[in-house]
């Protein structure tokens, strides 16, 4: 458990961090908390020739409102995202799924921005950015960029992150009034999830009026249920809400492993979403 | 062994001594040493299952930056070789076994070379510069695939996939009768499948080797220091007292240091070679991957019994996946089951037939219970399935078949003779403690109410047999040492005392119930004992700690050398005091003068006496010291009723324990605490082969299960609140009453768990779920095989 030998670098500014990606190159790597590189690094499945490390970037770190978005910089540790009221009331199912990330150890290294950008399709946040139409915020030797995070995962541990680029900030559309759930369905405590659902609901009347859905582990990427969204509009019943939650399997394509088969990963979709919009409604 | 001697330590639930140096790892773990000029081994290990090594080519790597020698199989010509200490049939098929393999490899993880770096980081970067030519070979894997005709084999120059067959048939031992001839109004069959378990100590394994002055020193974390001393010596050709072993403090086991590992002896090969200290520690990920692996056995199980239940026969075909290679006490593994399957029942005829199975996979070997919680697991299983035949509640076939208390010393099927228990008084606490009755009457109604969560409730009545083990009947088991233990008692002048343990412990809390006895038999303070163990140059002679032992047997010799230290101590204390040594009675720690209490004498002053050595009788050596060496005339049987409720979600099905209630009977107890602290523990491990743990292999032999993040042990978080309580039965004739608990929790638990789910989706026609019972399987066993 020995990593091959890397040079390290530790910027304190954006700029900095961007220079040093850049100078690093393709064999460069980002540590944003290192609860996954560290292990990669340690089994030798990575070699990088650089580790940059974005723990100095204090700009890179922190919970704000900024007009319409609740802004949470990429090196927030899950511990202070799970811990926000800013961000309980802004974005709750945001606290919710960081809450539920590894374990205390875990949280209070590992951040929302490395999260998503390693992308592990059985990553917690990811599908949470996806659920809620996050926009991440990405610098690069030309300036910043912006991204939907329906975007940004492009499959296994990889997203449309340039080798030069910093995930530098992710926005959330603020959603005052919505609840929210995160079902998360775990061998252990600390494994990860072999199926995870995010829900986030509007009620009116009583009603379930709107809903965001999505799905980890269901595919290589995090899964938006649409057909659940559409038929779960309007629902103010359970029995509507297991209707409605027997799409989340549909159009997926869930691994079969030794933490399950893709026809169990299909099954529990549907038994997870209904718990979460449920939940999230308050139904259950 | 008669002398009635006050309790005031032993009972106590003390904090244990040792804690705070293991807890803050300011302790000689063995890779915490440090020797002068030490370099640091890395090991190369084969990516095939099954491949003939064609070359190995070292020179690169031995030029790599700070490498100092690299070595093949071959190239490594003092490294012995290892030997399986249990050969358990006289035609035992035993292939040699080489630290580093020379031209095959049989397993994914084998070692195939090793190279010697000034630090760890430049041994295992330059294992990649050692070029391997392998030439695959067909894989078998599968143990009933290895016994079919045609299979490849896994040692192609012994010629079987198959090491032995050992039989026990009850007829032809004349210990009860024939199988084939009881009669069998009701007959049971069923096939339980123990998967493979890895024993995830927490401490991985590590070893130092010292060659220093043409002795060696081997520092390694190991249970047990003294057989490896030996084994070292008959291996590799030096003589015995050229070899000290060391365990420092070691970090767990299970079962899985009781071995004698390849990184052991290349460590001790290398080490002459290079004539240095050497170091190796494990990685996690080598540590999954070699380390022996424990359970891995097909149990085809059959019961017959009279109409009412009463069981008349149980035959065993027992299928055990050894690995690829004899490991030190693999192929016995199985056998110490085979003695326990009739449990705690009078069956009067028994048959069990065991194969051991080579296949590509890492050799198995000892894990927590070695064979008794594979054999618990099986009767309990099928003690349920034969009450549903019966068509009585599972706690009442039990009731029918067991040993009763006035039934004791009993004399099983297997010609075991159980001294002591008391089955009823321990299910009686176990049945109140869990609310029983009114647990059944939620369980009619949550089956009534068709809820998708269904509560399902579990029984497992245990024993084992532990205490290991009489010498004799080792011998006649065809193992290949003793069971005895050793105890030496050193009087210091100051009337301290140092207890010079031959058991070494690895987590079992040795120094504290240790120095609860002495503190009691010497009348010296607790805090006045130091407890020595581990080092064979310290304590010369000990056979280890495994299977329950350490009190049970080693706590008798501590007994025995503390009474020749009182009745040397009574003699002194008789001349100083004027009296004659008839005259005295050993009361709260003193000698006193019977009738003048105020004449007495304590062990310190008498001890200071001694050192002196100015006023002593005639002739009398000045020394106070003592040693003793027990071996047991029998084993001991602790028993108890674990009880388990579980909630079973039939959506998903996940499984949560919502109960859990151990009623163990382990006899008299030192320290509750640390009593408690193994059950808690062994359940924990026992749930865990129950719900979460399996070693999976691909189908090249790769081990998919490779890291914890797929080889899943469950953390506090997954576990129940352990309700542990005990009734006491004293083993008779045992001068403590102790009867050992080191693997109880592991042996109950895992029955009552799986019981448990079964009972709870018995309605559903489901009557087995296979281990681990992972949410997925009980899901589909949940709703009829596939949903």
């Amino acid at each position: 458990m020995i990593p091959v030998a890397f040079e390290y670098a530790r910027p304190s500014t954006v700029d900095d961090a961007v220079a040093a990606v850049v100078a690093a190159g393709e064999d460069g790597k980002l540590l944003a908390g290192g609860q996954s590189l560290l292990p990669v690094l340690r089994l030798r499945l990575a070699a990088p020739t650089t580790v940059v490390d974005l723990g100095g970037v204090s700009a890179m770190r922190g919970i704000h409102v900024d007009g319409s978005d609740l802004v949470v910089g990429a090196m927030t540790t899950h511990a202070e995202v799970a811990a926000s009221g800013l961000v309980r009331a802004e974005a709750p199912l945001v606290a919710l799924t960081a809450a539920t990330v590894g374990d205390r150890q875990v949280r209070h290294r590992g951040t929302l921005g490395g999260s998503l950008a390693h992308a592990d399709p059985a990553g917690d946040l990811p599908t949470a950015a996806v659920a809620l139409d996050a926009t991440l915020v990405v610098a690069g030797p030309g300036g910043r960029r912006t991204v939907a995070a329906r975007d940004f995962f492009t499959g296994i541990f990889s997203t449309v992150l340039q080798p030069d680029e910093v995930l530098v900030e992710v926005r959330f559309p603020r959603m005052p009034g919505w609840t929210a759930r995160y079902e998360k369905f775990h061998r252990t405590a600390q494994a990860w999830a072999v199926v995870g659902v995010a829900a986030a609901v509007r009620r009116e009347n009583g009603q379930i009026a709107e809903a965001r859905v999505a799905l980890t582990g269901m595919g290589d990427s995090p899964v938006r249920a649409r057909a659940v969204e559409a038929a779960v509009a309007g629902a103010a019943d359970l029995g509507t809400v297991k209707a409605a939650a027997g799409h989340a399997g549909e159009a997926t394509s869930p691994p079969s492993d030794v933490s399950g088969s893709a026809e169990y990963r299909r099954h529990l979709a549907s038994v997870l979403t209904a718990r979460a919009v449920a939940g999230a409604a308050g139904m259950i | 062994m008669t002398a009635t001697i006050g309790e005031t330590e032993v009972g106590q639930r003390r904090l244990r001594k040792e804690d705070a140096r293991l807890i803050t790892g300011r302790t000689q773990w063995t890779d915490n040493i440090r020797l002068p000029g030490m370099v640091h081994l890395a090991i190369l290990r084969s990516p095939y299952a099954h491949a003939r090594i064609n070359s190995v080519d070292t020179s690169a790597a031995r030029s790599r930056p700070n490498v100092i020698a690299v070595y093949s199989g071959a190239e490594l010509d003092n490294q012995g070789v290892l030997v399986n200490a249990w050969p358990v049939t006289e035609d035992l098929l035993a292939p040699t076994y080489f630290p580093v393999a020379l031209t095959e490899v049989r397993h994914v993880g084998e070692p195939v070379a090793v190279v010697v770096a000034r630090d760890a980081a430049s041994a295992t970067d330059a294992l990649e510069a050692i070029e391997v030519d392998y030439e695959p070979l067909p894989v078998v894997l599968d143990m009933e695939a290895a016994l079919a005709p045609g299979s490849p084999l896994v040692h192609s120059e012994i010629g079987s996939n198959k090491a032995f067959t050992w039989i026990f048939d009850s007829a032809a031992a004349g210990t009860g009768g024939d199988v084939s001839q009881a009669p069998a109004d009701i007959t049971v069959t069923r096939r339980y499948v123990q998967q493979r378990l890895i024993p995830a100590f927490m401490e991985p394994r590590s070893v130092v080797v010292d060659p220093s002055g043409g002795e060696w020193t081997m520092y390694s974390a190991t249970q047990i220091p003294h057989v490896l001393r030996f084994l070292l010596s008959a291996t590799t050709g030096t003589p015995e007292h050229k070899i000290r072993v060391i365990a420092p403090d070691v970090g767990g086991g299970f079962g899985g240091k009781l071995a004698a590992t390849p990184e052991e002896w290349i460590a001790f090969a290398v080490s002459t070679k290079v004539n240095r200290p050497v170091k190796y520690t494990e990685t996690r990920s080598e540590s999954l991957l070699s380390a022996h692996h424990g359970r891995d056995m097909i149990q085809d199980i059959t019961v017959t019994a009279t109409r009412d239940g009463i069981v008349t026969g149980l035959s065993v075909k027992l299928t055990a996946n050894l690995g690829a290679y004899l490991a030190l006490v693999g192929g016995g593994v199985p056998l110490l089951g085979a003695f326990m399957y009739n449990a705690i029942y009078k069956f009067p005829a028994y048959r069990f037939e065991c194969n051991g199975v080579f296949t590509n996979t890492t050799k198995t070997d000892a894990y927590r219970g070695a064979g008794r919680p594979e054999a618990t697991y099986a009767i309990e299983r099928i003690m349920d399935e034969l009450a549903i035949e019966v068509g009585v509640d599972p706690m009442e076939i039990r009731r029918r078949n067991w040993i009763r208390h006035e039934e004791f010393p009993f004399t099983t099927v297997c010609g075991l003779s159980y001294d002591s228990g008391n089955y009823e008084a321990a299910t009686d606490k176990a049945l109140q403690i869990l609310g029983y009755d009114e647990l059944r009457a939620e369980q009619n109604a949550r089956r009534a109410a068709n809820d998708p969560v269904q509560l399902g409730i579990g029984i497992s009545t245990y024993t084992e047999m532990c205490g290991l083990a009489p010498s004799r009947l080792l011998g006649q088991l065809r193992y290949g040492a003793g069971g005895w233990e050793s105890v030496t008692i050193r009087m210091l002048a100051t009337g301290k005392v140092e207890v010079i343990s031959g058991s070494t412990p690895h987590g079992q809390g040795h120094d504290t119930a240790w120095s609860q006895i002495v503190s009691d038999q010497l009348g010296i303070p607790f805090e006045d004992i130091t407890v020595l163990h581990g080092d064979t140059r310290v304590a010369a002679k000990g056979m280890d700690t495994y299977g329950s032992r350490s009190l049970a047997v080693g706590g008798v010799a501590m007994v025995m050398a503390c009474e020749k230290v009182r009745d040397k101590a009574k003699l002194v204390a008789a001349h100083l005091l004027e009296c004659s040594p008839n005259d005295l009675e050993f009361t709260d720690g003193k000698f006193r003068v019977r009738g003048n209490p105020e004449a007495a004498l304590g062990m310190a002053e008498i001890s200071g006496a001694v050192f002196v050595a100015h006023n002593l009788p005639d002739g009398m050596e000045p020394s106070l010291d003592s040693e003793a060496t027990y071996d047991p005339g029998n084993f001991s049987f602790p028993h108890g009723t674990h009880l388990c409720a579980v909630d079973v979600d039939t959506e998903t099905g996940r499984v949560s324990i919502r109960k859990y209630v151990a009623v163990d009977d382990v006899g008299k107890v030192i320290n509750p605490l640390i009593v408690e602290g193994q059950v808690h523990g062994g359940v924990a491990q026992g749930v865990a082969q129950a719900l979460y743990e399996e070693a999976v292999y691909d189908e090249s032999g790769n081990l998919i299960t490779g890291s914890f993040a797929e080889y899943l042990l469950p953390s506090a978080a997954d576990l129940p609140s352990i309700v542990s309580d005990r009734t006491e039965t004293p083993a008779p004739g045992h001068p403590l009453g102790v009867k050992g608990v080191g693997e109880a929790g592991t042996i109950a638990s895992t029955p009552a768990v799986v019981n448990a789910i079964v009972d709870a989706l018995r309605p559903r026609g489901v009557n087995d779920v296979p281990m681990p019972c992972t949410p997925e399987r009980v899901w589909r066993a949940a709703n009829g095989g596939v949903a």
